[in-house]
């Protein structure tokens, strides 16, 4: 069984949601992506910060 | 000369008076009255909580920034308001019990031409039987809602962190302590925090974790959820909290109102009425919030409490406090310029003013008791909400009344950033980001969701987890006055 599998099969609640796979979690710490990332998030984020001033 | 008084140095306190210093000339006096020596950046109190910081690095004393800045600093906590002042005198005052070692338990009135109340709230441990009495945490739980409460939640950590490294299992229960809870954010970013350091410590097989919060959904977050941009996707934020509790094998428990706490138990009941305990060796539950108790006297010393405060102690303002049934609710409800309706120099900024409604939609169970989340208003908002307030006051102290429009900042046209932290490490953290505009949803305008999908999304990711680390910084520094702070947004 994968590792993302695991716990679909220890709860009810689990099983209705969605969990990361290998990709999904290695993307969260790959640090060239999250420097993209980072980038957007922020521009983002002054563009929430610029609209509610 | 006019004087602005402030009420409370938190977040809206220390912003309103910190801006209103700059923008009034030196003729004008600027008054900060808080009962704490010491500012709080309470975000990173979760890092505290978990060992990870020390309470040094989150708080800073107030005296020497406000005497750099030519605030006038009393360590009190303000009992009372006499808005029409008193029998020989039309001056409005405040009544104020001083709270620093020196002069500790002395009464002083303070005179004002404008008053801010940014008080925050009471922590109201004792609305729940054994999580505290009034404002104090008891001795059952843990807490991170102050740098004091979170250094001790550390060192509780550490002892459940000892004994499973001995091989005895433990179980943690985070989350609200009550129905009428807010801050959901707090204990969902602080239980992430605690199962990272689990892992890190090698012992997260020997503990249980629990997640019990009065949410009717998990994501609901106070703000009836949110629909976010994820992955191409506009997702629910149930989705995206269930899933980062599923992949970290954490149990829920919604719509849960704490009836009791007890040494390792607590008693509940749930939205469908059955009632339930849960044990624990280790658990940190958020309490209710309400206001901070200040009591209000009119010219001939009648108490007024209930014209300037709502019920739950909290000032009203220029809110829509009939709107009456869900159904009925409206983004133009929430206050724009946060005066108070009755007496005009005076205004309520961040948690101290009284929202109209809730904003997620109010549960009761079969028994009769509400469940449900209150509106979160720390932060971002409190920030924002603090600046336009001052704003306003420095124009009707230089411009006059007449000359003055006031400055809004409704919730309902107001974005927030939320980054909930899971470690603390540059390299193996990692954060969930979120942004959701607006904090209160405009049906009206955005007739979907509530809110513009292209500025409410949700990552997880190192990005997040950098961004919470520079807002750290910044905001300390903002805090501090240090060069450039005006920069800095809120």
């Amino acid at each position: 069984m994968k590792k993302e599998e695991v716990n679909f099969g220890k709860r009810r609640d689990f099983n209705l949601t969605m969990i990361p796979g290998k990709f999904a979690k290695s993307m969260r710490t790959c640090v060239i992506w999250q420097f993209i990332r980072f980038l957007a998030i922020n521009l983002k984020m002054l563009v929430v910060v610029s609209k509610s001033h | 000369m006019a004087r602005l008084v402030v009420l409370g140095g938190g977040v809206s306190g220390h912003t309103t008076a910190t801006f209103a210093r700059k923008w009034l000339g030196s003729e004008h006096e600027v008054v900060v009255v808080t009962p704490n020596a010491k500012w709080n950046w309470i975000p990173s109190n979760i890092w505290v909580g978990v060992g990870q910081m020390s309470k040094e690095e989150v708080t800073f004393d107030l005296d020497r920034v406000y005497s750099n800045a030519g605030i006038t600093y009393k360590q009190a906590k303000a009992v009372s308001i006499n808005p029409e002042g008193k029998e020989n005198s039309d001056k409005p005052f405040i009544t104020m019990e001083h709270t620093s070692k020196a002069d500790s338990g002395k009464i002083e009135e303070l005179e004002y031409d404008y008053l801010v109340n940014a008080t925050g709230p009471k922590l109201n441990f004792g609305a729940t039987p054994g999580l505290g009495v009034g404002s104090e945490l008891g001795s059952h739980t843990v807490s991170v809602c102050t740098a004091d409460h979170a250094v001790h939640a550390s060192h509780e950590l550490k002892k459940c962190i000892e004994k499973m490294k001995k091989g005895e299992k433990q179980k943690f229960l985070i989350g609200t302590g009550h129905g009428m809870c807010t801050c959901q954010g707090a204990a969902f970013e602080y239980i992430f925090n605690i199962e990272h350091e689990l892992n890190k410590a090698g012992v997260r097989d020997m503990a249980e974790m629990k997640w019990i919060s009065n949410e009717s959904f998990l994501g609901d977050f106070g703000m009836g959820g949110l629909h976010m941009k994820v992955g191409g996707y506009v997702v629910s934020s149930k989705l995206f909290a269930e899933s980062l509790y599923a992949e970290r094998d954490i149990e829920w428990l919604i719509g849960a109102h704490v009836n009791k706490v007890e040494k390792g138990k607590i008693e509940y009941e749930l939205l469908d009425g059955t009632v339930g305990e849960e044990t624990f060796d280790f658990s940190m539950l958020i309490p209710p919030f309400a206001g901070v108790g200040l009591k209000a006297y009119n010219k001939a010393g009648e108490d007024i409490t209930d014209v300037i405060f709502a019920p739950n102690g909290f000032m009203k303002v220029d809110a829509k406090y009939d709107a009456g049934a869900y159904e009925n609710w409206k983004a133009s409800d929430w206050p724009k310029t946060y005066q108070n309706p009755t007496y005009k120099n005076m205004f309520a900024a961040g948690i101290a003013f009284a929202p109209p409604h809730l904003i997620s939609k109010p549960m009761m169970n079969p028994n009769g008791k509400p469940i449900n989340p209150t509106p979160p208003r720390t932060g971002m908002p409190s920030g924002i909400i603090g600046k336009a307030v001052a704003h306003s006051v420095c124009d009707l102290m230089t411009k006059g009344e007449s000359n003055t429009k006031l400055h809004e900042a409704s919730m309902a046209d107001m974005g927030a950033a939320c980054v909930a932290s899971a470690g603390k490490g540059i390299l193996n953290g990692t954060a969930a980001a979120m942004t959701v505009y607006p904090v209160v949803p405009d049906f009206e305008k955005y007739p979907g969701t509530g809110r513009d999908t292209e500025y409410t999304f949700g990552e997880i990711g190192l990005a997040g987890h950098w961004i919470k680390h520079i807002l750290h910084h910044l905001f300390i520094w903002k805090a501090k006055l240090k060069p450039g702070w005006t920069l800095i947004p809120e």
